[in-house]
């Protein structure tokens, strides 16, 4: 909300400081306006419920929702470079499958992971080949993905598949305490440092600001000399590991493969890039407001679990009543800033 | 001569879509030899095709309000949430009616989802024209919370109804034929002559070729958004409509359920670029017609339905690559100079 405030101040024309400080807020406003939200939603829910107020109620918005992180970290690389990647939902539950079925063969769980991975990365990197060299569009290659991946999740098996091996029950019980008797799960570090190491990529490194260059001018890019093509594809790729990872995440947490599961992942997940504050045109965004829009979105079903009465499906009203106050927000900067 | 004719067929920007068409459905000739056969029975047309065509409606209806969306630049994710809209409202309008077996409540329950459709489309068009709003984006609000808004109108549950007049839309029969099928060629035929017989298609190319351009010359370019964001939405309504009425029931969560998907599909398999400007209607038919006719095959061969998707996946991927211009342009790179027509007629069957 700070951020409303003074974006306000510049019409009173106070000369070129107060335009440049006007810019860099405008940057992050959108980002701001999210963290804002989610203050003032948690804030309300400490109002309304007595027990919403804890170190508890905060962290396991991180436990129940570390697949959904991981998947908005690779969507706001897909996102930031002006793709999209429809496919994640459905490589998450195809991950789950291959993950359930190996481990019921009885495979070493660190080779299923590594497996899982692999297959995650190389779909991901198909998709980047045939967006890249093939110049179709990134939605319907990723949605060609998605039918892909939920295909080869019906072929492994149409009945769910329960996962009883002894390493991934351990993680799905697992807790690590922390001070003042509250604790998280394996799944949240992990999440955690990944939301870490994405933010150096984007911000420390070449490839992340090759990223950022795409998704502002592609061809400016490519004439400055960028690597475009290898970017573009390993972005993907990455989005395809980062999904992997996310079912790896899933199936600690709910200790089964299911070729349905995480259907409709992938809106909330581009949802949650979206509230973050990342342009859908790319070139402008960040992934740990990525992360705070996760946090939107599972505070909002938090609310609705509290709450008692309201019906699931006011879950996805509101998300789609969020989504359009963002989506609005972020027109009303671009506007002022250009 | 001769193979300079074929090559100008193979031009026609209908070409592919059609010979994929065709290769399908002589597939399906060759392993069940009865399947185009049609048959008479009770005084309804039965066969495989009819069989196509009616299951097939819901999604060229949609895929032919997504074409014009798509013309203009822009595209509609929103159309399988008002699908479930449309369904639920009609249903829950004629459950809660004092006849709930009458035409005229059948009648009121068409207009109602009509209407929704007409205020949904508004809503998406207002988003895009007036406040400027990436198209995926401001349809993307009205895919995640339509169908909460379809879950809240149903009351969560699914709604049965019982009014044979509403039931005809979806599965009843006139003049032989289904009757999905004979409102899916009105809707075709009607936009076709709206938009081809009049200023309205070049328009909506113009719109899509380049805004700016349309502006300046003198087009109100958002008036025609907001008509394509409408269109795209009663069609989406009547397609609802069929849907709920075929199985006489509302369902929230399920009905439609990527159908924006395969509307899509549809368009880009028909030859209609996703980059907006000039569309097919009669590409984008048989783009609808290639996604059914798939599903059909896998029965047909006696593919596990479970591998459907998977099947799917990989002609999608193909028709694509095939209709890339990059992809084009290697497989012309492998031809012989151009005036060596001869050698070309049988490489282009090969890629076929």
């Amino acid at each position: 909300m700070s951020a409303l405030s003074t974006l306000a101040k510049p019409s009173t024309r106070k000369a070129t400081q107060a335009r440049t400080r006007l810019r860099a807020s405008a940057r992050y406003a959108p980002t701001l306006a999210t963290v804002g939200l989610f203050l003032a939603m948690f804030a309300v829910g400490s109002g309304l419920y007595p027990s919403f107020l804890s170190g508890q109620v905060f962290l396991n918005l991180f436990i129940d929702n570390t697949f959904l992180i991981v998947l908005a970290v690779g969507m706001t690389f897909v996102i930031l470079t002006g793709g999209i990647d429809l496919s994640v939902g459905a490589v998450v539950a195809l991950s789950m499958m291959v993950a359930a079925t190996l481990l019921q063969q009885g495979w070493n769980p660190a080779a299923v992971i590594v497996l899982v991975l692999v297959i995650g990365s190389g779909l991901g990197f198909l998709m980047g080949l045939v967006i890249q060299y093939f110049d179709i569009q990134p939605f319907i290659v990723t949605l060609a993905g998605m039918f892909l991946a939920r295909g080869l999740c019906y072929v492994i098996s149409l009945e769910s598949i329960p996962v009883t091996e002894g390493f991934f029950t351990g993680m799905a019980q697992a807790q690590i305490p922390l001070p003042g008797e509250l604790f998280i799960s394996p799944g949240v570090v992990l999440a955690l440092l990944i939301v870490a190491a994405a933010f150096f990529v984007l911000h420390h490194t070449r490839f992340g600001r090759t990223v950022y260059a795409i998704g502002g001018n592609e061809h400016s890019a490519m004439l400055m000399g960028l690597p475009v093509k290898g970017t573009k594809i390993l972005v993907y790729a990455l989005s395809g590991l980062c999904s992997a990872i996310a079912g790896i995440l899933f199936s600690f947490y709910s200790l089964s493969g299911y070729s349905l599961a995480a259907q409709g992942m992938e809106l909330d997940a581009i949802a949650a890039v979206v509230i973050g504050g990342t342009l859908l045109t790319g070139g402008t965004g960040y992934v740990l407001g990525s992360v705070v829009g996760v946090l939107v979105l599972g505070i909002v079903q938090t609310f609705i679990a509290y709450d008692g009465t309201l019906s699931s499906w006011w879950t996805k009203i509101v998300i789609g009543g969020l989504l359009l106050v963002f989506i609005l927000l972020q027109r009303l900067f671009a506007r002022k800033t250009a | 001569m001769k193979s300079n004719a074929v090559k100008d067929l193979l031009k026609h920007r209908l070409a592919w879509p059609v010979l994929a068409l065709a290769a399908l459905l002589l597939l399906n000739q060759i392993f069940r030899p009865d399947f185009l056969a049609l048959r008479m029975q009770d005084g309804h047309l039965y066969g495989s095709l009819i069989d196509i065509m009616r299951n097939g409606a819901p999604t060229i209806l949609i895929a032919l309000g997504m074409t014009l969306v798509i013309a203009t630049r822009g595209i509609d994710l929103s159309v399988g949430a008002v699908v479930a809209i449309a369904g639920a409202a009609s249903c829950a309008y004629i459950a809660a009616s004092p006849e709930p077996a009458s035409p005229s409540t059948a009648a009121v329950a068409v207009l109602v989802a009509v209407a929704a459709a007409l205020l949904l489309g508004a809503w998406n068009g207002f988003l895009v024209s007036t406040i400027g709003v990436q198209p995926i984006i401001a349809t993307l609000v009205l895919m995640t919370a339509g169908r909460g808004i379809a879950q809240l109108i149903t009351g969560g549950q699914i709604i049965s109804v019982s009014n044979d007049h509403y039931k005809a839309i979806g599965a009843g029969y006139l003049f032989t034929l289904p009757v999905s099928i004979l409102v899916t060629a009105a809707v075709f035929v009607a936009t076709a002559v709206l938009t081809r017989r009049t200023a309205l298609g070049t328009l909506i190319e113009a719109v899509g070729i380049n805004p700016v351009a349309s502006r300046l010359a003198g087009l109100r370019s958002r008036n025609i958004i907001w008509i394509v964001y409408v269109f795209s939405a009663v069609c989406a309504a009547i397609a609802g409509l069929m849907i709920s009425s075929n199985v006489t029931a509302a369902d929230a969560n399920n009905a439609g359920l990527y159908i924006e998907m395969d509307a899509i599909l549809a368009v880009v398999i028909g030859g209609t670029s996703l980059a907006g400007g000039r569309y097919t209607l009669v590409g984008t038919v048989v783009g609808a017609f290639i996604i059914q006719t798939l599903t059909t095959t896998v029965y047909t061969l006696g593919i596990p339905p479970e591998v459907t998707l998977v099947f799917k996946a990989l002609v999608v991927i193909i028709v694509c690559l095939l209709q890339a211009p990059k992809a084009r342009k290697l497989l012309g790179s492998f031809r012989p100079a151009r005036q060596v027509v001869v050698k070309e007629t049988p490489k282009e069957k090969v890629a076929a």
